[in-house]
C-alpha cells in the first residue's frame, strides 16, 4: 500500500482508531466513562480497547458524571491524559460544574500552574428519534466558556484527526460527535493522521455565497450546494470543524470573495455559533457584505421525539437561505 | 456545633514533632488573625473565609504529608495551604491580589493553589474539590505509587452529590484518598440540624465500604487517625473518611455578624480552643515552656510581618497579563 493510500472507514471506527493509536503512543492516556470498558461504549467507540489495554486504562465508571468529570480534571492536572466519554451530550448538564467551573478555569485561575490535557467526547444531535433529552446540540454553551476548546468533526477523517489532536492538546477539549454520523463511511489517510484544532476546511469552492456550517449540517450544506449548482448558483461550503477557536481567516477570505454569507447549524438558532460567526462578520467586515447574513438553525423548542422531521433543519432550508442571500441586497 | 466525638488513641510523639505541630497551629492562628485585620482595613478585596478555631486538622494531617502528596481544599483553605508548606510571602501576595501571588493575583483567597507544594487548589464551589482530589489520587495510583491525595471539606459539602459519588468510586477503585471532613456544624449560614439528619458525617460512608474515623478537635487524636488513614492509603488499602468534630468561630466569612447564631453560641465555640488546650497540655507535660512559646510566637509574627510587607510591595497584575495563559 502506498503512503498516500486511503481507506474507507466508519466514523465510529475512526474514533476507535484514534483512541487506540493514542493509547498505544502514550501510556498516560486513559479512558473513563459509562460502559466504555468491556461493553465497548454505548455507540461502540471503545470496542476492543478494554481487551487490549485492560481495566486499568479503560475504566468503566458508575453513572456519576458529576464526580467522574471532576476526577478527570484532577487527574489531568496531575499528569494523566483522560479521555472521558459522556454518552449523550445532554448528560453534560450533569457535570457542568466540573467542566465549566473547574476544568476550564484551572489553568488560568491558578496562574498557569497546570496544564489540563482533558478530552471530553460526546455524541450530540438529533435524527435518531432519541427524544428531547438525548438529542441536543449544546456546543455553543461550551464555546462560550474561556478555557475550553470545542471541535465538531463532520467526517470520519476529521473524527480521527481532531480527536488525536485533542488528546495531544494540553487544554480541555470537547469533541462533539454527531451520533447520526457514527455509521457514515469515509476515506481516512493511511498512517498518522492529525487535524489541527481551529482550522476550517473549504469543502467546495464557489463564487456566489459562502456557506458556513459544522458537524452533521456540513452534509446538508453540501447537498444544498449541489442542488443550487443546478440553478447556476456557486456555493462555497466551509466546514468549520472547530467552533472554539473558529477559523475567522478562512471565513473572512471566503466572504471577501462571495460577499454573501449563510451559516447553518443543527442547534436551535438562537444564541448558537452561527450568531457568533454572523456577529463577527458584521462587526469586522461589514463592508464586504452585499446582502444580509442568513442563518439556519432549529426552531426554539426541545427536540420532539415524533416530530424530528419538522424540527431538524436541512438542505432545503439552507438552499432557501442561500437563494435569499444571493438575491438580497441592502 | 457538632457533637463531641469519642476520645481516640493518641500517638506517642517526640518533643520535636509536638513543637512542630504547635508551631503549625499557631502560625495558622496568627495568619488568620492578621488577615482578619488586613481584610477589615480594606486591603483585601472580595470575600475572606478564615479557619480560626479549626487549626488542628490542617496541622495534624498535613504534617504527615510529603511535598509531592496532594491536598484539595476549600473556600476556608488557608490553614490547609499553610500546613502543606506554601511560601507565606507568595500566599500573602495572592490574597492581596498581587502579581507575586502563586496564581499571579488571579485566584485570591478562595482559589489559592500552589502546585509546587501539592496544593491542588482551593475551591469556590462547595464539594467540588472532592472529586478533583480523587482524580489526583487516581494519577498518584497510576503514576506515583505511594503518593496520596487528601480532600478537605466541611459538613456542608457532604450534602453534595459529588461527595457520595466520589465515596463510591474511591471505594470501588481503592484510591489512595483521605477525605477529611471538618465538621464544624455549619453549612454557610445554616446550622447542621437544618442541613443534615444526624450529626455524624462518618455515618454517610457506611454504604460505600469506606474506612472511617471520627475524632474531636484535638490535634493528637486527629494526628493518630490521619496517620492510620495515610498508612492504609499508601499501602493500597483504599480511602478513609476522617471526620473532625470542630467548631467555627468567625461565621461564614470575615464580617459575618452571626446574628443567626447568637453571641452565647459563639462564646461557647471560642471556649473550645484546640490551640489553647494543646498549648496547656504541652506546658503541663513540660514539652513547651512559656519562654519557648513566646519565642515561637515572635518568630511567627516576624515572618507574617515580612510576608505582608512583601505582598504590599508586590505590584498589582498588569492589564497586559489579562489574556496570558488561558490556553497552553
Amino acid at each position: 500500500m502506498s503512503d498516500n493510500a486511503v481507506k474507507e472507514v466508519r466514523y465510529i471506527w475512526a474514533i476507535n482508531q484514534a483512541l487506540s493509536e493514542e493509547m498505544e503512543r502514550d501510556e498516560d492516556v486513559i479512558l473513563l466513562g459509562e460502559d466504555v470498558g468491556a461493553p465497548g461504549g454505548a455507540f461502540g467507540a471503545s470496542r476492543g480497547l478494554f481487551e487490549v489495554f485492560g481495566p486499568e486504562r479503560v475504566m468503566d465508571t458508575p453513572i456519576s458524571e458529576s464526580a467522574f468529570m471532576g476526577l478527570a480534571a484532577g487527574a489531568a492536572a496531575c499528569g494523566l491524559r483522560p479521555v472521558v466519554e459522556i454518552m449523550f451530550m445532554d448528560f453534560m448538564t450533569v457535570c457542568m460544574d466540573a467542566v465549566v467551573n473547574q476544568a476550564a478555569k484551572m489553568r488560568y485561575m491558578f496562574g498557569n500552574q497546570y496544564t489540563l490535557p482533558l478530552v471530553i467526547r460526546t455524541p450530540a444531535g438529533a435524527g435518531l428519534a432519541a427524544g428531547p433529552q438525548h438529542s441536543q446540540s449544546l456546543e455553543a454553551w461550551f464555546a462560550h466558556v474561556p478555557g475550553l476548546k470545542v471541535v465538531m468533526p463532520a467526517t470520519p477523517a476529521d473524527a480521527k484527526g481532531l480527536l488525536k489532536s485533542a488528546i495531544r492538546d494540553d487544554n480541555p477539549v470537547l469533541v462533539v460527535e454527531h451520533k447520526a454520523l457514527h455509521a457514515m463511511k469515509g476515506p481516512i489517510p493511511d498512517g498518522e493522521h492529525l487535524v489541527p484544532i481551529g482550522q476550517a476546511q473549504v469543502l467546495r469552492e464557489g463564487d456566489d455565497v459562502t456557506l458556513v456550517s459544522a458537524g452533521r449540517m456540513v452534509h446538508q450544506a453540501l447537498k444544498a450546494a449541489e442542488e443550487l449548482a443546478g440553478e447556476g448558483l456557486g456555493l462555497e461550503v466551509i466546514d468549520l470543524r472547530s467552533i472554539q477557536p473558529w477559523d475567522k481567516e478562512t471565513v473572512f477570505a471566503s466572504v471577501a470573495k462571495t460577499h454573501r454569507l449563510v451559516i447553518a447549524q443543527e442547534a436551535v438558532k438562537a444564541f448558537g455559533f452561527g450568531a457568533e460567526v454572523a456577529a463577527t462578520v458584521a462587526e469586522e467586515i461589514m463592508d464586504e457584505l452585499d446582502a444580509p447574513i442568513g442563518r439556519v438553525g432549529a426552531p426554539f423548542v426541545p427536540v420532539p421525539f415524533g416530530l424530528e422531521g419538522a424540527y431538524l433543519p436541512g438542505s432545503g432550508q439552507i438552499a432557501q437561505a442561500a437563494r435569499q442571500a444571493a438575491e438580497g441586497g441592502f | 456545633m457538632a457533637t463531641k466525638a469519642k476520645s481516640a488513641a493518641k500517638p506517642r510523639l517526640g518533643p520535636k514533632k509536638l513543637i512542630e505541630l504547635y508551631r503549625s497551629m499557631l502560625r495558622i492562628r496568627r495568619v488568620e488573625e492578621t488577615l482578619t485585620e488586613v481584610f477589615s482595613a480594606g486591603e483585601i478585596p472580595g470575600f475572606l473565609h478564615v479557619c480560626l478555631g479549626q487549626e488542628a486538622a490542617p496541622a495534624a494531617v498535613c504534617s504527615q504529608l510529603k511535598v509531592a502528596d496532594y491536598v484539595g481544599t476549600t473556600h476556608r483553605g488557608h490553614g490547609h495551604a499553610l500546613a502543606k508548606g506554601v511560601d507565606l510571602k507568595r500566599f500573602m501576595a495572592e490574597l492581596l491580589g498581587r502579581s507575586d501571588g502563586f496564581c499571579l493575583g488571579r485566584s485570591g483567597s478562595m482559589h489559592l493553589a500552589d502546585a509546587s507544594r501539592g496544593v491542588l487548589g482551593a475551591n469556590g464551589i462547595v464539594g467540588a474539590g472532592i472529586p478533583i482530589a480523587a482524580g489526583a489520587a487516581l494519577a498518584a495510583a497510576k503514576k506515583y505509587p505511594g503518593r496520596v491525595a487528601v480532600a478537605f471539606f466541611g459538613d456542608g459539602a457532604t450534602s453534595q452529590g459529588a461527595f457520595y459519588e466520589t465515596l463510591n468510586m474511591a471505594s470501588l477503585w481503592k484510591l489512595p484518598l483521605i477525605l477529611v471532613c471538618e465538621n464544624n456544624g455549619w453549612a454557610e449560614f445554616t446550622p447542621q440540624q437544618v442541613h443534615m439528619p444526624g450529626e455524624d458525617v462518618v455515618d454517610k460512608a457506611a454504604p460505600f465500604g469506606v474506612a472511617t474515623a471520627s475524632v474531636p478537635n484535638d490535634v493528637l487524636q486527629i494526628y493518630q487517625a490521619a496517620g492510620q488513614a495515610l498508612k492504609r492509603a499508601r499501602a493500597g488499602g483504599g480511602p478513609t473518611l476522617l471526620e473532625v468534630k470542630c467548631d467555627r468561630w468567625h461565621g461564614h466569612y470575615v464580617g459575618d455578624a452571626q446574628k443567626y447564631r447568637g453571641s452565647e453560641a459563639v462564646e461557647t465555640a471560642m471556649a473550645e480552643d484546640c490551640l489553647a488546650s494543646f498549648e496547656a497540655q504541652l506546658k503541663k507535660d513540660k514539652v513547651l515552656t512559656k519562654a519557648q512559646a513566646n519565642k515561637i510566637d515572635k518568630q511567627i509574627q516576624a515572618e507574617i510581618a515580612e510576608a505582608l510587607e512583601f505582598a504590599r510591595s508586590s505590584p498589582p497584575p498588569q492589564a497586559e497579563a489579562l489574556m496570558e495563559g488561558l490556553y497552553v
